[in-house]
């Protein structure tokens, strides 16, 4: 048998997948990336051994992608995450033709061809506003997890406009609303309705065209899912592997590599 | 003798001082702004009036300036912080043209005419970076506060560069460079040079001319005021000791003598620059 394995190395968790030779995901695994980045990488793809039930000889090819990507020390290759989310989300959702990916520190729009081919990107990489860091800031200041942000937005009944832009001052203003007596599942609507329309701006650059799949950690956030759903006035194709999205395409990518090296060289393109 | 008060309620500190008819600079106080600013400003108030030995109605005119002085109970009136800013900055330097006004949340450059009237400006208001709260967060990062950042840099020997594009990202570069064995006091000199850059090119904007002052909480920092001059090439105009992060207030607090006058009810001020 054979196995492919993807190492996402991103700013706030990294993930593994491990596939077998259809391209199936045969395990995952995700854990914080922490200060030491070599390590988490290490750890997470041990994780990814130990639920597949491999050793570490059974995978043949392991591509490293992410920020941390060159970290990935016991990687054979290296792919960027815009290829690697790309190639995720069309093996999830052939019909994909754009791409959301919202992460820890960035957000990525995606345009997609028919044929799967990247058209062209965008992301903030610039500036933390209207990303995952925007939902921790909020998370911090209210002292809530951020598994339960959510679940406590859609709660809201009159939700509050956020007006900053900057994720730091964003922190204030969150506590100024609570502070105005304002109620947090209308604050914490607000700031996902914040997010949205910041990330419509980078959509709209590479061209918004159904169907548009919604990949990275914050696909875990119902809340999000749904201020992107109303804004799109669409719905996203949102999978259960949606945060292994990166991982499972640089294992596709590792997969093709190792299939590629068995046909005789006549045959390789 | 007539009494005035001016009370700057900013995002991080209110100040409040209090100022006679002959431009005696009587008290001031200072307190962190929290959520509750109509409580904070009454309190800075009480503060000032207390160590002056002068009672409520003895402050002829009040005037509330700072992004919270619409929630100042018992004002005159309110004005904008480019108005109270520039007229601090004017009375203590007669030859200002140029303000930088730097605090917590906002970095503010703006030009003015011989009359104090701001004649030009431009606000970095929507991006923690160029402003305290990215110094603040640089220093959290290491884990320190704002109150240690005079110390750190005071033993800075060379800045790293950081790159100062965003409050939040800089976590990662701090923790790069501490990862690197880089002295905190050094990144910190690092963020500073970063938000000095941001504060040149804000005063490029509004066409600066010579008579530089520079007001505001973060010009507390000495070695800020340097690597300002030397960025600028020309001399910079700062005031004295902690007066620095009260200027605005005393700008509102210098107008609410020349309202009096105006209204009839005062003879303004009989200097025209704080006395010593």
């Amino acid at each position: 048998m054979t196995y492919a394995a993807g190492v996402d190395i991103g700013s706030t968790q990294s993930k593994a997948v491990i596939i077998d030779e259809e391209g199936n995901i045969v395990a995952t695994s995700l854990d914080d990336t922490g200060a030491n980045v070599i390590q988490a990488a290490e750890k997470v793809f041990q994780q990814a051994l130990k639920a597949a039930n491999l050793r570490e000889e059974e995978v043949d090819y392991v591509i490293g992608t992410g920020y941390g990507r060159y970290r990935v020390t016991f990687g054979n290759d290296q792919i960027t995450e815009i290829s690697c989310h790309a190639r995720g989300a069309v093996k999830m959702f052939p019909d994909t033709r754009t791409v959301i990916d919202m992460g820890g520190q960035d957000t990525k729009a995606i345009s997609v061809s028919a044929e799967g081919e990247i058209v062209d990107f965008c992301m903030n990489d610039k500036c933390a506003a209207g990303t995952g860091r925007f939902l921790g800031a909020a998370a911090q200041a209210l002292d809530l997890k951020i598994d339960d942000l959510g679940v406590t937005a859609l709660q809201a009944e009159k939700p509050v406009r956020i007006s900053t832009t900057c994720t730091v001052f964003a922190e204030s203003e969150v506590l100024s609303w609570l502070g105005k007596g304002k109620k947090l599942p209308d604050i914490l609507w607000g700031v996902h309705q914040s997010i949205a329309s910041r990330s419509m701006a980078l959509l709209r650059r590479v061209g918004i065209e159904d169907k548009i799949t919604f990949t990275g950690g914050v696909t875990r956030n119902v809340a999000m899912v749904k201020a992107l759903e109303d804004r799109l006035e669409t719905k996203l194709n949102v999978g259960e592997e949606a945060h292994y999205m990166g991982a499972l395409g640089a294992a596709l990518f590792a997969l093709d590599h190792i299939l590629n090296s068995r046909k005789p060289v006549s045959e390789v393109a | 003798m007539d009494y005035t008060a001016g009370i700057d309620v900013g995002s991080t500190y209110t100040k409040c001082v209090i100022l006679s008819s002959e431009g005696e600079l009587i008290s001031h106080s200072l307190a962190p702004t929290g959520f509750k600013l109509t409580e904070v400003a009454e309190k800075t108030l009480n503060d000032c009036i207390e160590k002056a030995s002068l009672n409520r109605k003895d402050i002829r005119y009040l005037i509330s300036t700072g992004f919270g002085r619409h929630q100042v109970d018992g004002k005159d009136i309110a004005i904008t912080d480019l108005t109270a800013s520039a007229r601090g900055a004017n009375f203590c330097f007669a030859d200002t043209r140029t303000v930088l006004d730097i605090g917590g949340q906002t970095m503010k450059a703006s030009r003015l005419d011989d009359l104090a009237k701001v004649q030009s400006f431009r606000l970095n208001d929507k991006c923690a970076a160029g402003t305290g709260a990215f110094l603040e967060k640089t220093a959290f990062y290491m884990g320190y506060t704002t109150e240690d950042v005079g110390a750190l840099l005071s033993t800075s020997r060379e800045d790293v560069s950081i790159s100062g594009v965003c409050a939040v990202f800089a976590e990662s570069e701090v923790i790069n460079h501490l990862s690197q064995g880089t002295a905190p006091a050094d990144i910190m000199q690092g963020a500073i040079t970063s938000l000095i850059s941001r504060s040149i090119q804000l005063m490029k904007r509004v066409r600066a001319e010579p008579g530089f002052t520079l007001v505001g909480g973060l010009l507390r920092f000495s070695t800020m005021v340097d690597d300002i001059q030397e960025k600028l090439g020309a001399k910079v105009n700062v005031p004295k000791g902690d007066l620095v992060q009260f200027t605005s207030a005393l700008g509102a607090a210098v107008l609410g003598h020349h309202r009096l006058k105006k209204l009839g009810k005062g003879g303004g001020l009989s200097v025209s620059s704080i006395a010593a």
